[in-house]
């Protein structure tokens, strides 16, 4: 699709572009941070963001849009910022993606805008992702209440559930209130937020930057119910049949942790990422016993996983207290998952890496309390199903170290709660929901997307996969009016 | 916010709430929960559902005053709030006909099995309550269980009310009168579910345990709350919370309670000496006034 350039407002000479260097993001000293909970990364200078946004060559046909999942007009907002335009700059954003201060901070844009961004062929790639949270920021700041400029739509009069205050279903309920249709998001945890309120920790994303982009879509109109579990509280049938909702959007997320079926798993002293994360992020597990819930100080705990997921968990492991916390991981570091920012902001903070381990055994000591870990040397084999070469354990690698906390983050599996009480919905081997590109799942009048669907995956691609459902919803609720008339 | 229509004690530290809680009440069958936080810094704890009546919107939970965040909950009066409520949790008690069906239940359990024998009742059983505790001020719920089942036996450890000895004694009893129960359910502290497994194991009578795990969201998606059940890991928030006794690994279970005893024991002593500082400062307050 052939699209307009915008305006430019770039007054640098194009060969001087090349020249600007890619601006760093300040960030807290790493020996502070890792004692502290605050967050790591403190924001471009408004300086640093023109400076940035002028390294942009302005590409007749931009790519970084197409590495977007949600297809950002990036060209756009970044010619604002050199107007010096950062409250335009994010409304720009604001028109397809309802969460750009989150974003910003956790999308993997290395992979995605960044990557494909033309710079970065010969120089380094224009910092999209710092210059997206730059301008949300800002916005959040000196904007007026709500950035939202859309003029209140004629209502539809109809109805829809939203299942899950995840970035799927944030992102739907931004999409579907400019409708004009009446949401009410539903969560089941007494905050709002899904994964990014219990998994992702205040020093990658301070609450109270959740909180504003959540009042934000209120100001809007979207109605906001917590403690409410659908499937238990009340049904789907019930809530279309009984409450009069004409559509209902499944964005429950991948709920289910996975253990690694090995002994001595559930010893204390063992936890989920989810449960760890859970207790330190939601809980405020860290301010314990000025906050209630309690969570294990470790000396020396280890991680098993290489994901963003196993990563947040190791640091907030070190900021407890932790004299060592590790890394425990079957393959190299080469096939790890989690972002290269995280890795390399984990190692600053005196995170120490053990690749190529595999734990096999977990020991307790006569209290039912984990005090060590009976561990394998991995080498690489041949690739498997994934395209990663496969680890195969080291003949007499045996050995056992002193730990007292493990967290396993080797993933998630499926909840399976919507299918224990609406077996209608279709399901696949996973657990995970069957739906089809656009969200429509086998009952009619229920989409789904994000993790439920795809399986454990990223904030902005269940933020994508949110957006089409909503187009699809969009389309459902006018066919049914267009049916009744 | 949670309204607190009433609360009362019923027994020595241990008080019932009636909580306003419609869409909990329309949806709650026998032997589900809910969990609960009292105060916006405290931590979610599960409680099972006593009673409940949808057409006046409230669901019934009774609550022993043993950690700090049960202890804080006990302080709360009628017309107070709850921060939060969520439920109903958990798959319901499975219920049929199985014949003569016996509830054991010791403490604050004789509340929990109470819908489960009336339901038992309900479906056609014979069914017989064995109700334990340590002594005759401890047991709670007798005459309501009296008006559902056929009969109610009574045991004390001290030998205050009924018989003198623990549950596992009266069902030994009810064997040696030619009573064979067809089905068990026992719920209470880990330690009684735990000797009636084991008792009945022997003798052969299915039993069903309902478990007291620590948990924090209670929709399986933490994993807190994970027992060994046939040698297989079990989330009790959505695999339970019942479980066939004789599989139930009770030694693991009882262990992981114990996770957090040190924390759970510096938490109690720091609400206490709040407690004690704001009684103190109110004491302070009439003397200034009168």
């Amino acid at each position: 699709m052939k699209r307009e350039r915008p305006e430019s407002f770039n007054t640098v000479p194009m060969k001087e572009r090349m020249i600007i260097p890619r601006q760093d993001m300040p960030e807290q000293d790493a020996l502070l941070r890792s004692t502290n909970f605050l967050e790591v990364n403190l924001g471009l200078t408004p300086e640093q963001a023109v400076f940035e946004a002028q390294r942009c060559i302005e590409c007749k046909s931009p790519t970084c849009m197409d590495g977007c999942p949600v297809s950002i007009k990036i060209p756009d907002f970044i010619q604002l910022i050199c107007n010096e335009d950062f409250v335009g700059a994010a409304k720009k954003i604001k028109e397809d993606n309802s969460l750009p201060a989150i974003c910003g901070r956790v999308c993997p844009q290395e992979t995605q805008c960044e990557e494909v961004c033309v710079m970065g062929k010969r120089f380094e790639p224009v910092a999209i992702g710092r210059l997206e949270r730059f301008v949300a920021d800002y916005a959040m700041q000196h904007g007026n209440g709500s950035m939202e400029t859309f003029d209140k739509p004629t209502s539809s009069g109809q109805k829809v559930a939203i299942v899950g205050s995840g970035p799927a279903g944030l992102a739907v309920a931004s999409d579907l209130i400019k409708e004009g249709h009446e949401i009410t998001v539903f969560e089941a945890l007494h905050e709002f937020g899904g994964v990014l309120v219990y998994g992702i920790p205040e020093f990658r994303l301070p609450k109270s930057i959740l909180r504003k982009e959540v009042a934000s879509l209120e100001d809007m109109g979207v109605k906001f119910v917590k403690n409410f579990i659908v499937g238990r509280t009340m049904t789907i049938q019930e809530l279309m049949a009984d409450e009069g909702y004409d559509a209902v959007f499944l964005g429950l997320g991948a709920g289910l942790p996975r253990f690694m079926n090995i002994p001595g798993e559930n010893l204390n002293g063992v936890y989920s990422a989810n449960e760890f994360l859970t207790r330190s992020n939601l809980m405020r597990g860290y301010e314990f016993p000025e906050w209630d819930t309690p969570l294990y100080r470790a000396k020396h705990a280890i991680i098993v996983g290489g994901g963003n997921t196993a990563m947040d968990a190791v640091r907030t492991a070190k900021r407890l207290g932790a004299d060592e916390a590790s890394i425990v991981y079957r393959r190299s570091e080469e096939e790890m998952p989690a972002r290269n920012e995280e890795i390399h902001h984990a190692k600053e903070e005196g995170v120490e890496f053990m690749n190529l381990v595999n734990p096999i055994e977990f020991i307790s000591d006569d209290q039912g309390s984990v005090v060590a870990a009976k561990c394998l040397r991995m080498e690489l084999g041949e690739p498997d199903e994934s395209g990663r070469r496969r680890p195969v354990p080291m003949e007499g690698s045996e050995f056992v170290m002193d730990v007292d906390m493990v967290v396993i983050a080797v993933g998630n599996g499926s909840n399976p709660l919507i299918s224990q009480t609406t077996p209608e919905i279709e399901t696949n081997k996973w657990g995970n929901i069957v739906a089809d590109e656009d969200g429509r799942t086998s009952m009619d009048g229920v989409f789904a997307g994000g993790d439920i669907v795809s399986g454990g995956a990223t904030v902005i691609l269940a933020m994508g996969a949110g957006r089409k459902s909503a187009i699809a919803i969009n389309e459902y609720l006018k066919a049914k009016v267009g049916s009744l008339a | 916010m949670y309204k607190i229509i009433k609360a009362e004690f019923i027994a020595p530290n241990v008080k019932s709430f009636i909580l306003e809680a419609p869409h909990i009440a329309k949806k709650r069958q026998a032997g589900q929960f809910i969990i609960l936080r009292v105060h916006d810094k405290g931590e979610r704890i599960p409680i099972t559902i006593a009673d409940s009546n949808t057409e006046e919107g409230w669901i019934n939970i009774i609550v022993q005053g043993l950690g700090k965040t049960s202890a804080h909950l006990n302080t709360l009066e009628t017309g107070d709030y709850l921060q939060d409520l969520v439920g109903p949790l958990g798959l319901p008690t499975h219920i049929e006909n199985w014949g003569t069906l016996v509830c054991m239940s010791g403490g604050v359990g004789t509340a929990e099995a109470l819908p489960i024998a009336a339901a038992g009742k309900a479906a056609g059983n014979r069914v017989i309550s064995i109700i334990g505790a340590r002594n005759k001020d401890l047991i709670i719920a007798e005459d309501q269980m009296a008006e559902v089942v056929d009969e109610v036996r009574i045991s004390t450890d001290d030998g205050s009310a009924g018989r003198h000895g623990l549950v596992t004694d009266v069902l030994q009893d009810l064997m040696d009168e030619g009573i064979t129960p067809d089905m068990i359910v026992a719920i209470g502290p880990l330690p009684m579910m735990a000797a009636v497994s084991n008792q009945t194991k022997e003798i052969g009578i299915p039993t069903m345990v309902s478990l007291n795990a620590i948990m924090v969201d209670g929709t399986g998606m933490c994993g807190a709350c994970r027992a060994t059940v046939g040698g297989k890991t079990v989330f009790v928030c959505v695999d339970g919370p019942e479980f066939d006794g004789h599989q139930v690994d009770f030694k693991e279970l009882g262990s992981r309670q114990r996770m957090y005893k040190k924390q759970e024991e510096e938490s109690h002593k720091c609400f206490l000496e709040r407690q004690m500082k704001k009684m103190k400062a109110e004491q302070m307050k009439v003397e200034v006034t009168s």
